[in-house]
């Protein structure tokens, strides 16, 4: 049986084509370590809090309770959304705050795994995809219980339902794809992680997550350019069994998204010496 | 799989290491700026020859060994002399900036034990754990899970989450872990120095067990042990080799006489004595050959209230373990405190085998009939030497005797 040979020097190899085959056979050969690391983390989790899996749905349930109160007081005015305006509030913060997890996702998982990063060699893409098992094993609590809602509100059931892992898994797929970018220059500075969450926060306003998109306007112009609204939309409309709209901008996006992930997932790869170093300097 | 390697192969060459040079930045804020610059260039390939950029430094520079299976060398050098950052590019943990290293087959890492515990998980799920990050499959650690327990000798807590463990405990279960790795090169990196005398040993008998068919690369700051382990050794002095050579004690000499002189003189007790004046400089190498006189000559300030006193000096290893003492009261002997200024003078032979010692003195108070009242004065590395011996770095035991040994 023939060793097998690692060389180690300063040149990258910077086939792409041969970088993301590495890449992927790495995947799927540390898909142990990415269960194994993703049980871990959920199993600590759980096993040292009385509320648990409630946490996942407070601040998504009091961000749509806020704007509930806000449009039944009349202390602002929304435009009719169609379905009772507590499942969409709902649904909408929901989905956000699946997209948000994902584009931290990568970054967060790099970070708490900083003290073996620097001490063992172990295929950095087990970080990335066991961060994804977490993040679908937290999306789906949360979809269980929008699936409640939904019956709850007496929408009920509908084909288009069974699309929503889809969607969702679409949603988390371009929340770590623009995670990944962030991710290498987010290790070194920490500004960066503060940023996303900032910006984040602003960007909510311009997403209709928990109103709808006016019907003209400057907003509007911006809110339907807006690459976050496909996602938030579509996956809404859905859930709730309304017709999807911005369904050709969301194919384009999704297309777009699956090389930017094998590029972000290279670009991944290649960083993580680089930061290994600057963090042991 | 090492049953399956042919015979042919026993000495292929497992590690070669050329012209291997990493540079590394002092200054934090400069450091992130370099990360930012490299990772974008690093995009691009960076072919390019790499000088240093301003507060850069050669961690590493031009180091070249090859290492084939059944052999060990040893990597020593000081504080700061680039020996983990050898080990991290040797482990892929980092890339060069120069050079190139080529490693055939596994390679195992002992650089930290217990990697991807979680404090709030029992021991048992805690070896998944640590056994996927090393790169086990599920079904080697479930195969090994008895062994893994039974080396560790943590039956009895092995469902008790590991934060309730002492750091010992911890140490015996990542260790047990990682003594299931069958590598072809075996990274070590000072693990050893941690955990009671009794585990020490099965590592270390462990890692010989595994000698003969790997190649090993062990840092360490013990001597002892790289004389007992390794079968070459390096010596690295601010990233730059120094010596290599297969003669171990020779390059172990060599570390010996690299170590600059720092002063660990420290001085406690009544206050009722000082130190005036002595006859040797303790700021500079001293270096007495085995079997010569050491002659200490000073002076004491001793405070009027006390009429006799008496000296003790007791000579420490580096790890400080008392070797030897001296002491004037075994004798019986002590002395007048004529008018606060004393001469005093030790003398004795050097019986002291190759290394570094410290001498402490305590200067006592005593009675009329020789016995302690007060301690005066204790003043740590007093006097520091290197003892050689004629022979060179030949044992690690610190004092050898002559004895008659007769054969029949």
């Amino acid at each position: 049986m023939p060793l097998e040979t690692k060389i180690y020097q300063k040149e990258n190899n910077l086939k792409i084509s041969k970088l993301l085959n590495t890449v992927v056979s790495d995947m799927l050969s540390s898909r142990f370590l990415a269960t194994q690391l993703a049980v871990r983390d959920i199993k600590a989790q759980y096993r040292q809090s009385y509320l648990g899996i409630l946490w996942m749905f407070i601040t998504p349930l009091a961000t749509a309770f806020v704007w509930v109160f806000l449009n039944s007081t009349g202390t602002v005015k929304l435009t009719d959304t169609g379905v009772p305006y507590p499942v969409y509030a709902f649904s909408g913060t929901l989905i956000w705050a699946i997209i948000k997890e994902a584009i931290n996702m990568p970054m967060a998982s790099t970070n708490s795994a900083r003290s073996i990063l620097t001490k063992i060699n172990f295929p950095k893409e087990a970080l990335i995809v066991s961060g994804v098992f977490k993040l679908l094993f937290n999306s789906s609590v949360k979809v269980l219980l929008l699936i409640i809602f939904i019956f709850a509100f007496g929408i009920g059931f509908h084909w288009s339902l069974l699309w929503l892992p889809l969607t969702i898994l679409a949603a988390v797929v371009f929340g770590v794809t623009l995670g990944l970018f962030l991710t290498p220059i987010g290790m070194l500075y920490t500004d960066v992680g503060k940023f996303i969450n900032f910006a984040l926060g602003f960007f909510m306003y311009i997403t209709p997550v928990v109103y709808a998109i006016p019907k003209e306007g400057i907003m509007k112009t911006i809110m339907v350019w807006n690459p976050f609204t496909p996602f938030i939309l579509t996956t809404r409309d859905l859930a709730l069994g309304l017709p999807p709209e911005h369904l050709t901008y969301y194919a384009v996006l999704l297309l777009c998204c699956v090389p930017l992930l094998g590029l972000g997932l290279v670009f991944y790869r290649v960083s993580i010496p680089i930061i290994v170093e600057r963090m042991s300097a | 799989m090492s049953n399956t390697i042919p015979s042919k192969s026993e000495n292929e060459v497992l590690v070669k290491v050329e012209g291997l040079s990493k540079k590394f930045c002092k200054d934090l804020k400069t450091s992130l700026w370099y990360g930012v610059k490299d990772l974008l260039t690093g995009m691009g390939g960076n072919k390019n020859d790499r000088e240093l950029r301003p507060k850069e430094f050669w961690a590493v520079k031009d180091v070249s060994f090859e290492l084939r299976r059944g052999e060990c060398l040893g990597l020593i050098g000081h504080n700061g002399a680039g020996k983990s950052t050898l080990l991290k590019i040797l482990n892929g943990l980092i890339n060069p900036d120069a050079g190139k290293v080529t490693i055939k087959g596994r390679v195992g890492a002992l650089i930290e034990l217990g990697a991807g515990f979680n404090p709030i998980l029992s021991g048992r799920e805690n070896i998944y754990n640590n056994g996927a990050v090393l790169g086990f499959s599920r079904k080697e650690i479930t195969e090994k899970l008895d062994d893994i327990i039974a080396f560790s000798e943590l039956e009895e807590f092995i469902d008790m989450p590991v934060q309730n463990y002492s750091s010992g405990m911890k140490v015996r279960l990542g260790f047990a872990v990682a003594a299931q790795m069958e590598p072809d090169v075996l990274i070590i990196d000072e693990v050893l120095a941690v955990g009671d005398v009794s585990f020490r040993m099965k590592c270390y008998n462990r890692i010989n067990e595994l000698l003969k068919e790997v190649a090993i690369i062990f840092v360490s700051h013990s001597m002892p042990q790289i004389a007992k382990l390794c079968t070459s050794a390096i010596m690295l002095r601010r990233g730059e080799v120094k010596a290599n050579s297969n003669d171990i004690s020779s390059v172990i000499n060599q570390y010996f006489f690299d170590s600059n002189v720092e002063s660990k003189e420290l001085v406690s007790g009544s206050g009722k004595a000082t130190l005036a004046k002595r006859n040797f400089d303790n700021s500079k190498l001293n270096v007495i050959e085995k079997g010569s006189t050491i002659n200490l000559g000073f002076d004491l300030k001793i405070d009027l209230t006390t009429k006799y006193f008496s000296v003790r000096g007791i000579i420490y290893d580096k790890e400080f373990k008392g070797l030897l003492e001296i002491n004037a009261l075994h004798s019986g002997q002590f002395f007048k405190n004529e008018n606060g200024l004393n001469n005093i003078n030790i003398s004795f032979i050097n019986p002291l085998n190759h290394g570094d010692f410290t001498m402490t003195l305590v200067i006592f108070q005593v009675n009329e009939i020789g016995q302690i009242t007060e301690r005066l004065l204790r003043h740590e590395s007093f006097f520091q030497f290197k003892s050689i011996s004629g022979i060179g770095f030949d044992s690690y035991i610190p004092i050898s005797v002559e004895a008659n040994i007769n054969h029949k």
